[in-house]
């Protein structure tokens, strides 16, 4: 019952990038399941501190990015997942300027140490652990537009999957460490002014969770996912700007899918919805994606398609 | 083979995460704390001489005769110090490591902490129409005050300049009064911080904390519990680190508290309240730039906001008269309809479109925009690192960082004059195709006020550190260059500030050559 899935297949560069590669899924040695997604993810509402508003200075602020990934089977039990994505933001109204340009570059080792067959139920336990480092020097200092947050970031998850006939549950948890970042000033205010440029981004802890159908033609799913700024970070204060060291909470709700070629199993598309239910310091986001992926196959022995079994 | 590798990898992993976490723990320190305590090359000793502001004379208000060092009273005071020094605790050496780098520089610091706190405008009402801050109800919303640039630029200066008078003051009466230090009444007592070979009475500190409070107090009045903390905190410093009797600490609070009611008294009546104008005025304005056959700025956020103390020319000034405001003000933009008009409006464009890398860390770092200091902020910490090195004392800090503050807040007066006499268009309300690279100030363009301010700073601190010049220079006009390649200014409103700041930063230039501290 081991299914070559694409390991990816909720790839979506921003918001979801820890999403990357937490699901149950792991591919077989030697196998290369590369590909693209597009996502638009757009607010017009955002939280300053526990207050949400709109701002007719900014209109609706739009991220649109494309991202490229893969994932890479050591064996069944190891993958390498890495994403590299160009982001773009816009805002509708007001004068300030978008910004554009490739973002993080991140990887992710996927462990699988151990997977359990009781009947028609297969139950797996896994440890990710990943990377991301800034690939340009693009301006965090620039919220709402700024394309990323310019910080180095460590994470380390745990996760089990539980499979039982078609219908699967995945559950998570992870840390983010987040390196200090170098901002354009020399000067900044948390709660009293700091006399540096550099600034301590507060970690995180996120915790996914997940269930739907799964099988090796078709994956459609349900997603929670929330992630909570841990201490140093701050609120922004009424009418006041954003900052990268902000508490940057959220709650999301979506739906994600996949569908493989039957006659072209190496083939398969995914596509997706998520929403914000409930945040602070960010945008009421709504997101949607989708991508395609092919799997390259290094197996020299078995020139042949993948049969997936 | 396969389990080896992914030993291997599994390694790698945790290893990583472990430099990376280690990485980022990294204590991240303030420039400011390196700086080391006060220890003045010259203490300054016949400062009581020196020009005040509004002091008719340094003794104009009194002080009492201190108690002989040889009676009762002394030597309890004597003895309160040796109690806390030998109950020290690390919080307490904390604060006389924070204290005893200077008390001018201390405060000019927190203030600029309060600055940065209330910078922000008032969030709009349920109607779009703008409430306004009151200080007679400082709670409600919007919080008093909205402490942007004008009021900033005339906040450090009230504070700045009631320090330097009230130092003077102190200073005559050390010299007048000429009461021993503790460490030199009893030489048991240790001294925490480096020996001044000034007289103790009154303590420089508790005339800093009497004055800046009282100050504060009104500039920030939902700040009081955070000032007053600081005070207790400065006052402290002086009786443990063995600098200061109480007595010494207590006549300079109370010398310090007279010398502010005469600067309050002052601010009351120098016309800031009436700043804001009013809907009429702010039409009056339009009309006027209309009938010259110009276009009229328009506030260009939603909802339309309205424009930011428009009678903030008509402050008056420490140093100016009104009509040397007039005298000062720039020449008149180039009109909306001309040729250079067009020609300016394009570069702005250019800078809009082709955004460097570069320039996009000139414009954030020069910004100070909401949420921030603002520019006469920005130059008082470019100020204190420059004087950190020229081992001052006390009063002649206060002195330095009056001359500054006070040419800025002129440099507000005659720029919020020309902006509002001009009334001229942001780039973005001519051409809404330009998009920008900071946020578009809610006041006329004419001429930049980071221009004005930087210039002016940049004359009078030329003119205290002249082996700078180059230097302040040098930051000036990448302050005022700022503005267009953030897409927000024209050429001629970041030149002509330029300019307009150097004259005004004259006036304080040549205060500054006659208050008897040259």
């Amino acid at each position: 019952m081991k299914y070559i899935y694409i390991g990816l297949f909720l790839l979506s560069p921003l918001f979801i990038i820890a999403q990357t590669e937490i699901d149950g899924i792991m591919m077989d040695k030697n196998l290369l399941c590369t590909g693209a997604v597009y996502e638009n993810s757009s607010w017009d509402k955002y939280w300053e501190g526990n207050f949400r508003r709109e701002n007719l200075n900014l209109g609706t602020v739009s991220t649109k990015s494309i991202g490229l990934m893969g994932n890479y089977g050591f064996s069944s039990k190891l993958n390498l997942i890495f994403s590299l994505p160009y982001v773009k933001t816009n805002a509708t109204a007001g004068t300030m300027k978008g910004q554009q340009g490739i973002q993080d570059f991140s990887l992710t080792f996927k462990y699988m140490p151990v997977e359990k067959t009781f009947g028609n139920t297969v139950l797996s336990f896994y440890a990710l652990g990943g990377f991301s480092i800034p690939t340009t020097n693009y301006v965090a200092d620039y919220l709402p537009l700024s394309i990323g947050m310019q910080s180095k970031t460590a994470s380390l998850r745990l996760m089990t999957d539980c499979q039982k006939g078609d219908f699967f549950t995945t559950l998570s948890i992870a840390y983010i460490k987040k390196a200090a970042i170098s901002i354009d000033r020399n000067s900044y205010l948390t709660n009293e002014i700091n006399y540096s440029n550099k600034v301590d981004m507060p970690d995180a802890i996120s915790f996914n969770a997940r269930f739907g159908y799964r099988t090796s033609r078709l994956i459609v799913e349900a997603i929670f996912d929330n992630s909570v700024t841990q201490s140093g970070g701050f609120d922004i204060t009424t009418n006041n700007m954003p900052f990268p060291s902000n508490t940057m909470n959220r709650s999301k709700v979506g739906v994600n899918s996949k569908y493989t070629f039957k006659n072209k199993p190496e083939l398969s598309l995914v596509g997706g919805y998520n929403k914000v239910v409930e945040g602070r310091n960010i945008g009421q986001s709504e997101a949607i994606y989708g991508g395609v992926f092919y799997i390259l196959n290094f197996n020299k022995s078995q020139k042949t398609e993948q049969n997936e079994k | 083979m396969k389990n080896k590798i992914q030993n291997i990898v599994y390694r790698c992993v945790l290893l990583l995460f472990i430099i990376i976490n280690s990485s980022c723990t990294e204590q991240i320190n303030d420039s400011t704390d390196s700086f080391l305590a006060l220890d003045p090359i010259n203490s300054d000793i016949n400062a009581g001489t020196w020009k005040p502001f509004l002091l008719s004379s340094p003794d104009e208000f009194s002080l009492d005769t201190p108690a002989a060092i040889s009676s009762p009273t002394f030597l309890r005071e004597i003895n309160e110090i040796k109690s806390y020094q030998a109950n020290i605790t690390e919080d307490q050496k904390q604060i006389i490591k924070y204290w005893s780098v200077g008390g001018v520089l201390r405060w000019n610091e927190i203030m600029r902490t309060l600055v940065a706190r209330h910078n922000r405008p008032p969030y709009q009402n349920l109607d779009g129409t703008y409430p306004a801050p009151s200080s007679a109800n400082p709670f409600a919303n919007p919080q008093f005050p909205f402490s942007n640039p004008p009021f900033a630029a005339r906040a450090y200066a009230y504070v700045s300049a009631a320090q330097y008078d009230a130092l003077i003051a102190a200073w005559h009466y050390k010299k007048l009064y000429n009461r021993a230090a503790p460490f030199s009444a009893d030489s048991n007592i240790n001294v925490l911080i480096p020996k001044s070979d000034l007289p103790s009475y009154p303590s420089e500190d508790g005339v800093l904390a009497g004055v800046t409070v009282e100050l504060l107090k009104l500039l920030f009045p939902t700040e009081i519990a955070y000032i007053q903390e600081k005070a207790d905190e400065q006052k402290l410093y002086r009786i443990i680190s063995g600098a200061n009797v109480r007595s010494d600490v207590e006549a300079g609070v109370s010398l310090g508290r007279k010398i502010a009611a005469k600067f309050i008294t002052r601010a009351a009546a120098d016309g800031a309240g009436a700043a804001i104008g009013d809907q009429a005025y702010w039409t009056l304005l339009e009309n006027k730039t209309t009938s010259l056959g110009e276009i009229p700025w328009k506030s260009l956020e939603l909802p339309v906001r309205p424009p930011m103390l428009p009678k903030f020319g008509n402050v008056k000034s420490l140093l100016m008269t009104p009509q040397m405001v007039v005298n000062s003000r720039p020449i008149p933009p180039p009109s909306t309809n001309s040729p250079q008009f067009l020609a300016e409006l394009n570069e702005v464009k250019s800078y809009s479109k082709n955004s460097s890398r570069k320039n996009m860390e000139i414009v954030s770092f020069w910004a100070d925009g909401v949420g921030t200091y603002t520019p006469p902020g920005h130059w008082n910490a470019i100020a204190v690192a420059a004087f950190e090195t020229q081992k001052y004392s006390e009063v002649r800090w206060a002195r330095n960082l009056a001359l500054l503050n006070v040419a800025m807040m002129d440099a507000a007066i005659s720029c919020w004059d020309a902006k509002y006499y001009y009334f001229n268009p942001r780039p973005c309300q001519m051409d809404s195709s330009i998009k920008t690279l900071t946020g578009v100030p809610n006041f006329p363009a004419y001429v930049s006020g980071h221009s004005t301010f930087s210039g002016a700073a940049a004359k009078i601190l030329s003119h205290i550190i002249p082996t700078s010049a180059q230097s302040f220079n040098n930051m000036a006009k990448e302050a005022s260059d700022s503005r267009l390649l953030g897409a927000i200014h024209y050429r001629s409103d970041c030149e002509q500030g330029l300019i307009l700041g150097n004259t005004v930063g004259g006036f304080a230039v040549s205060r500054a050559v006659s208050d008897g501290a040259e």
